[in-house]
C-alpha cells in the first residue's frame, strides 16, 4: 500500500486521547502525521515549563490550555486534521459519552489510579472499543523490556510495566516518545485491518 | 488445575482459587493492576469472590505510574 493510499484509508477513523502530556501529546503528532482523519482530545491541565522536556508544546505555549496547545501544534502538521477537544477532568461519569463514537481510544493518564479508571470504565461501557493502555516509561537504557503487547481484541498494553515514573526516576523524552510511538502504531494496527 | 497465566500454562495443586488467592501463591506485589479471566475484566472489590477455575485464560498487567 502506497502512503497516499494509507492516508485515505485512516481519513475515515476517529482516535480518542485520554491525556495530553507525554504519551498523548506525542501519540497524537504521529497519528496526525500518518494521516488519522479526527482526534478528541482530552486533558484540563495547562502547559508548564517543565512539560517541555518531553511533551508535544514549545516554550512560547506555557499557559496555554494543552488542549489549545495541541490542536495549533497538530493543525500545522496537517491542516485538515479534525481535532476535537474537551478541557476537562475524564471521570467514570464522562469517559462514555466523550469517547463513545471514537474507533480506538489511546490512554495517555500520568496517575496508575487514573489508568486504572479508565480501563475499568471503557471496558464495561464502551464495550468493543479497543483500548492502548500506556505502563511504565520512566528512566532511560532498557530498550529491550520496552514492549507491545495485545491482551485480548479490546486492551493492548505498551511500556515495560515495571518501572514508576517518581521523582528521582523522571520520564524522559526518549523512553516517552518510544512507548507513544509504539501506541500510535498499534492504533494503526487496529485501523489497517478496518474495512 | 491447569490456567493460561498471560498465555503461559501454569499449575495448580487445587480444584479452584479465587483472584486473590492466585495473587498470593504467585507471590504477585501489590501493584495497580488489570485483571481479566477469560475476557471480563474483574474489579478489584471482586477478587476475594471470583473464583479461577481449570482451564481458565487469565491475563493480568501492571500498571505504572507516568505518562
Amino acid at each position: 500500500m502506497r502512503t497516499s493510499e494509507i492516508e485515505k484509508h485512516l481519513k475515515k477513523f476517529k482516535v480518542g486521547i485520554a491525556g495530553a502530556g507525554g504519551l498523548g501529546s506525542n501519540c497524537a503528532a504521529a497519528l496526525a502525521r500518518t494521516g488519522v482523519g479526527t482526534l478528541v482530545i482530552v486533558d484540563f491541565d495547562k502547559v508548564e515549563l517543565s512539560n517541555i522536556s518531553r511533551q508535544y508544546y514549545f516554550v512560547d505555549q506555557v499557559g496555554k490550555m494543552k488542549t489549545d496547545a495541541l490542536r495549533e501544534n497538530l493543525i500545522r502538521i496537517r491542516p485538515e486534521l479534525n481535532v476535537v477537544t474537551h478541557p476537562v477532568r475524564l471521570s467514570e461519569k464522562n469517559i462514555s459519552s466523550v469517547f463513545n463514537d471514537c474507533h480506538v481510544i489511546v490512554e495517555a493518564f500520568d496517575r496508575s489510579e487514573m489508568k486504572q479508571m479508565l480501563i475499568e470504565t471503557v471496558q464495561k461501557e464502551l464495550t468493543g472499543i479497543p483500548l492502548i493502555v500506556g505502563s511504565g516509561l520512566a528512566g532511560w537504557g532498557n530498550f529491550g523490556v520496552l514492549k507491545s503487547r495485545k491482551i485480548d481484541e479490546t486492551l493492548y498494553i505498551c511500556g515495560d510495566e515495571m518501572s514508576e515514573a517518581t521523582d528521582d526516576n523522571p520520564p524522559l523524552a526518549p523512553r516517552v516518545c518510544i512507548v507513544a510511538g509504539m501506541q500510535a502504531n498499534a492504533v494503526i494496527e487496529i485501523l489497517m485491518e478496518k474495512i | 488445575m491447569k490456567i493460561l497465566l498471560n498465555n503461559r500454562e501454569e499449575e495448580f495443586d487445587r480444584d479452584f482459587l479465587t483472584v486473590s488467592e492466585m495473587l498470593e501463591l504467585k507471590k504477585f506485589s501489590f501493584r495497580m493492576r488489570i485483571i481479566k479471566v477469560n475476557g471480563i475484566l474483574i474489579s478489584k472489590e471482586n477478587y476475594d469472590s471470583v473464583k479461577i477455575m481449570d482451564g481458565d485464560n487469565v491475563q493480568m498487567l501492571y500498571l505504572m505510574s507516568g505518562g
